[in-house]
């Protein structure tokens, strides 16, 4: 049951994994950008999951509502996703530069010409 | 007398030389001779004040927080320091000759790297502590390897890659974690008499491997297996072969291990642990080892480097015995080896720019050619020897009777054995040239070196005869040295 | 007045500076205000370096906001340390960058080139700043961003990929840190890192913790370059502009080694750390094998500036080994390690930068005889060269002379021998070059541009003053030593 009763990080894990699996072992550069967001947004659930209350609701300063969840992990989610869109930014933005100077996404024909250039 | 103003006029000519450069070669080679000279009288200002017993000491510098840099002047180091400003103004004098003579090409950066390297051995000289030494010793290496590979062909490069590789790797591999190790047992590195090491409660074993670790890093003093730089440093022109690798390099490793041995480890603590037995053994083979190889080369500039080793490894000698008898001695054959080998350099030097031979073999019959050049090599070799009348005799009496003091006769076997060596390789050379024929169809008529250089070799050898004559000066010096 | 808004001023400065980059466009105007917000900041980072100095730590509620709601700004010897470093760098690179970006750097994009400098500087120095662990990750991403822009703005196109790697390798170290920041606050619930680490000592037992400190281990060695994690840094070093990899290399893996510093030292404890989770163990041989091996393969690269990285990844080695040895002498050696290192290779880089603007490339096979057509620029490489492999006299004496005393004294004899090891590998690729840049003839089958010259005034200045600061770190490395001994006690004691 205590197994179970943690689904939430369950979840966490397996995004996390897929992830970074995605991450390290696609060659196309799109791809990796996908991999890397799924891993920022199992961080994100990761930080969400963490703060819900038992029985809380949504934290609004009022009598009526007596449990609520913890607002920081929000606010601190809300940051963080910035972040995760400003990379996610500059990675595609690196990449239309790169497909225009190499005419290529596949990180191993990439590594083709620049040994190649290397060589000459 | 702040021993700081030793370091003044060698970095102090710098600026000039650079200025006056190529284009106005005498005022440039003129102002090294008037630093040159000045050097020489504060350096005799300071030997008169240490005579009088007055402190002659810089203040320090903080390198790091327990340990700086400073200046202080005791005998040992007062004679270094004459020693080398003397010969750097009959080195300049001699170069002039030989430079411009064989055509030499950067002379500007030639003398500036010069007299960078002799301001780095005053600050050697008058080191006061092991840390100060220790910076003195790598600028010297730095110093003078532009000097190594002064030719820029292939063969200077390779010696100079040799040199830095051998020096550097003694005495950044080895000697430096000796430094360090005698900084952390004593929490000092200053020279102090009887030495800092004795109450630091260091076990035998660990004394002697620092000793093996300061004797075998300090490679300058070419204690075999660390020799190899030194022979493949000889395709540096004959000034520097002379002065950095008869006197100025050579002997600061020799003086810096005379030093750490009266000074950090304290004579006692040598002498009495038996500890140098380990090394002993080592230093007397470089010894009996290079001489037998000097025997074996044609190439004379060869055979003085290894005749260089073989001396050096006296004073090393001399050091481990530690006696004051001995170290005595040691300090004296610094000087006495100087003034002898820099005559032989400067004749074989003189003899590659008149004659441009290198070899022993082709020198038949020289003698009648360059007659002045021939009887000057002979002082010199006699010198080297210890045979009267030139000074080396002093000093290896009391290496000598240093050896019998610390009462063991087979190093003084050593020494007998290695002085009938001398004789064997270094006699020959003026004898032949005095009276084997020349080889037929060469040219007879006299053909000595330029007047500069004839000069400078004239002066060295003066100097080895009157040493032998009145050594007492120097003897009073060293006397000076508190031993305990 | 002023006086205490310092901190807060610390940050906004080049903050503002960057939109400004960018609202003004051009060229000439937005160096002047890099360079005026540069010397500003380098001004606002030595009066705290000083108020802390005089007074001791500066706790700064940013906002007004007090601690546990809002971000506070944490400022003891070791912050002023690094804000004055990463300063003082910045302020030096971005005079020395103008001729480079107009030679390199595409028209018209220049604006940008130095708002992202500001962004990054932004970013250095909030992280040197803060004393709050989610904070520390938004700077840490801030410089970053601006960090991979900067290096993509490289002439060549290689640029591009290295940047795109270094975006990979770095935003998983990110992540990582985040996650253990997350783990942190999950067994503390709190993020100020004061708070944090007083309650450490509770939470020690729970499995979060644990999970933290492995999280944040790895993302901290991907992020300050720790062998074997250092495959990002030597492509990253080598394509970008060479007034950003000279940036670079003094302050980012610096500054993200402080944050190693905090982490383990301030908020886990040195007795948590070392003790009980024996990051040592860890550490330590990752150090040992990155020194020597990486000095090694510095020995066979061909371009300088791949060189010079892979002799950075080994000095990072030596700057992680002494923090292993956890004690008071090895966090100082570290620390000035961090301090003297940061200069020495950012000159270094920067005479590198000069003979590229020059020659066109950096590769030591055609820099023979350089000497002769550049003399200022070979004597700066060859002095800080010197710093590089330890020559007493240089700063990078004092480190190695306190990294090996300090292993000594922990009686650790074996990190001094292969620290010596290591200099003599630097020895031989440093003098393989200098031996090249003075001695080596010119030859016929590879031509150096014609009319070669000296490197312009605007790059020797800036360059010769960064050698005259290493000089005098050298020959009074007392005053260094003290300074960081001084951060070292406070890491060590952790937070009052």
């Amino acid at each position: 049951m205590a197994v179970l009763g943690l689904y939430n990080y369950w979840a966490v894990i397996v995004l996390m994994m897929a992830g970074l699996y995605i991450l390290i072992a696609r060659y196309n550069l799109i791809k990796k950008m996908i991999g890397l967001g799924v891993f920022q947004t199992s961080i994100f659930y990761l930080y969400i999951s963490m703060g819900k209350v038992q029985g809380g609701s949504a934290p609004i300063l009022d009598d009526a509502v007596p449990l609520y969840s913890n607002p920081l992990v929000h606010v601190l989610i809300l940051t963080a996703i910035v972040v995760g869109v400003a990379t996610t930014a500059v990675g595609l933005a690196l990449i239309v530069r790169i497909y225009e100077e190499y005419g290529t996404i596949e990180e191993d024909e990439i590594k083709a010409i620049e040994s190649r250039e290397h060589d000459a | 007398m702040n021993p700081l103003w030793a370091l003044v006029p060698p970095l102090l000519v710098i600026p000039f030389i650079i200025f006056f450069g190529e284009r106005r070669r005498n005022l440039r080679e003129a102002s090294i001779i008037i630093a040159g000279i000045v050097l020489l009288g504060i350096n005799d200002r300071i030997y008169s004040a240490v005579k009088a017993g007055e402190l002659v000491e810089s203040g320090e510098l903080s390198l790091l927080a327990n340990f700086s840099l400073r200046l202080s002047a005791e005998p040992m180091g007062v004679l270094f320091g004459l020693l080398a400003s003397f010969l750097w103004v009959v080195t300049t004098v001699y170069s002039i000759g030989y430079m411009r003579g064989h055509d030499e090409q950067n002379q500007t950066r030639f003398y500036c790297c010069f007299a960078l390297a002799i301001a780095c051995v005053m600050g050697a000289a008058y080191a006061d502590n092991l840390l100060t030494l220790f910076v003195a010793y790598e600028a010297i290496t730095l110093s003078t390897f532009p000097l190594v590979t002064h030719a820029g062909n292939d063969a200077s490069r390779k010696a100079g890659r040799l040199y830095l590789l051998l020096l550097m790797c003694g005495s950044i591999g080895l000697f430096l974690p000796a430094v360090i190790w005698i900084a952390t047992a004593a929490g000092t590195l200053d020279f102090r008499v009887g030495g800092i090491l004795s109450d630091s409660g260091m076990s035998q074993l660990s004394v002697g491997v620092l000793l093996g670790l300061c004797v075998f890093g300090v490679g300058k003093a070419a204690v075999m297996p660390m020799h190899r730089w030194l022979p493949a440093a000889m395709v540096a022109p004959t000034p520097v072969s002379a002065l950095l690798h008869a006197v100025a390099v050579v002997k600061t490793g020799v003086f810096t291990l005379l030093k750490m041995v009266t000074y950090t480890f304290g004579i006692d603590m040598v002498s009495t642990s038996g500890v140098a037995n380990v090394v002993l053994p080592v230093v007397a083979f470089t010894v009996i080892a290079s001489s037998i190889i000097a025997f074996t080369k044609d190439n004379l500039k060869a055979r003085l480097a290894y005749s260089t080793i073989s001396q050096l490894s006296y004073i090393v000698m001399a050091a481990l015995l530690a006696t004051t008898m001995s170290v005595t001695g040691g300090a004296l054959h610094i000087v006495m080896h100087a003034f002898g080998k820099i005559t032989l350099f400067f004749c074989a030097g003189a003899i590659m720019v008149s004659l441009h031979k290198t070899q022993i073999s082709d020198l038949d019959g020289m003698g009648r050619r360059m007659p002045v050049t021939m009887v000057c090599f002979f002082i010199g070799a006699l010198g080297i020897i210890g045979l009267p009348p030139a000074s080396g005799v002093w000093s290896k009496l009391l290496i000598a009777g240093g050896s019998l003091e610390a009462g063991n006769a087979i190093w003084l076997a050593v020494l007998m054995l290695s002085t009938i060596l001398n004789i064997a390789y270094l006699l020959p050379i003026p004898l032949r040239a005095f009276f084997k024929p020349a080889a037929p169809g060469q040219s007879v008529d006299v053909c000595e070196a330029p007047f500069a250089s004839l000069w400078a070799i004239v002066v060295t050898a003066t100097v080895c005869v009157l040493l032998f004559v009145f050594p007492q000066p120097l003897i009073e010096l060293l006397g000076l040295i508190q031993w305990r | 007045m002023i006086a205490d808004q310092l901190p807060a001023l610390q940050i906004v400065i080049p903050m503002l500076a960057a939109p400004l980059c960018v609202l003004i466009r051009r060229s000439f105007v937005c160096w002047c205000i890099a360079v005026l917000a540069n010397v500003l900041v380098l001004a606002t980072s030595w009066a705290i370096f000083k108020q802390v100095q005089s007074e001791g730590v500066i706790r700064y509620a940013l906002g007004g906001w007090a601690a546990p709601t809002g971000i506070e700004y944490y400022i003891d010897s070791m912050n002023a340390i690094m804000l004055l470093l990463v300063s003082f760098i910045s302020c030096v690179v971005v005079v020395y960058a103008h001729e480079t970006v107009r030679k390199s750097v595409q028209t018209g994009k220049h604006y940008l080139f130095y708002a992202a400098w500001m962004l990054c500087l932004t970013g250095l120095l909030g992280i040197s700043i803060t004393g709050d662990a989610f904070n520390v990750f938004v700077f840490l991403e801030i410089s970053s961003l601006s960090m991979y822009m900067l290096i993509a703005f490289g002439s060549d196109r290689r640029a591009l990929s290295a940047s795109f790697r270094y975006l990979i390798m770095g935003s998983i170290g990110a992540s990582f840190i985040l996650i253990g920041i997350g783990f942190l606050y999950a067994a503390t619930g709190a993020l100020n890192m004061v708070d944090i680490a007083s309650r450490i000592p509770d939470a020690q037992s729970q499995r979060a913790v644990l999970v933290a400190f492995s999280f944040l281990t790895i993302g901290l060695m991907i992020k300050s370059a720790v062998f074997p994690l250092h495959g990002w840094l030597a492509n990253a070093y080598q394509h970008a502009p060479i007034a950003v990899t000279a940036f670079l290399a003094g302050t980012a893996t610096k500054v993200s080694l402080y944050v190693l510093l905090r982490f383990f030292f301030s908020i886990f404890g040195t007795n948590y750390s070392f003790g009980g989770m024996l990051l040592n163990v860890v550490l330590l041989p990752a150090a040992v094998a990155g020194f020597v091996l990486m000095s090694l393969v510095a020995i066979f690269q061909s371009d300088l500036r791949r060189m010079l990285a892979y002799s950075s990844v080994a000095q990072i080695g030596y700057i992680i080994a002494a923090f292993c040895l956890a004690s008071q002498a090895g966090l100082t050696a570290g620390i000035v390690h961090i301090i003297n290192h940061g200069i020495i290779k950012t000159a270094l880089f920067m005479s590198v930068g000069c003979i590229i603007y020059r020659v066109g490339h950096a590769h030591s096979d055609s820099l023979d005889n350089l000497f002769k057509k550049m003399p200022f620029t070979v004597c700066a490489f060859i002095f800080s060269g010197l710093g590089l492999i330890g020559v007493p006299l240089t700063a990078g004496f004092i480190s190695k002379f306190s990294l090996i005393s300090a292993s000594m004294e922990r009686g650790w004899w074996m990190i001094g021998v292969l620290v010596l090891l290591s200099s003599l590998f630097a020895i031989v690729y440093v003098g393989r070059v200098v031996e090249i840049m003075l001695f080596r003839k010119a030859r016929t089958d590879n031509p150096q541009p014609t009319g070669l010259r000296e490197a312009p005034l605007l790059m020797l200045v800036p360059m010769y003053v960064l050698l005259a600061v290493s000089v005098w770190v050298g020959i009074s490395g007392s005053a260094t030593l003290s300074v960081a001994s001084d951060a070292a006690a406070a890491l060590l004691g952790g937070y009052q």
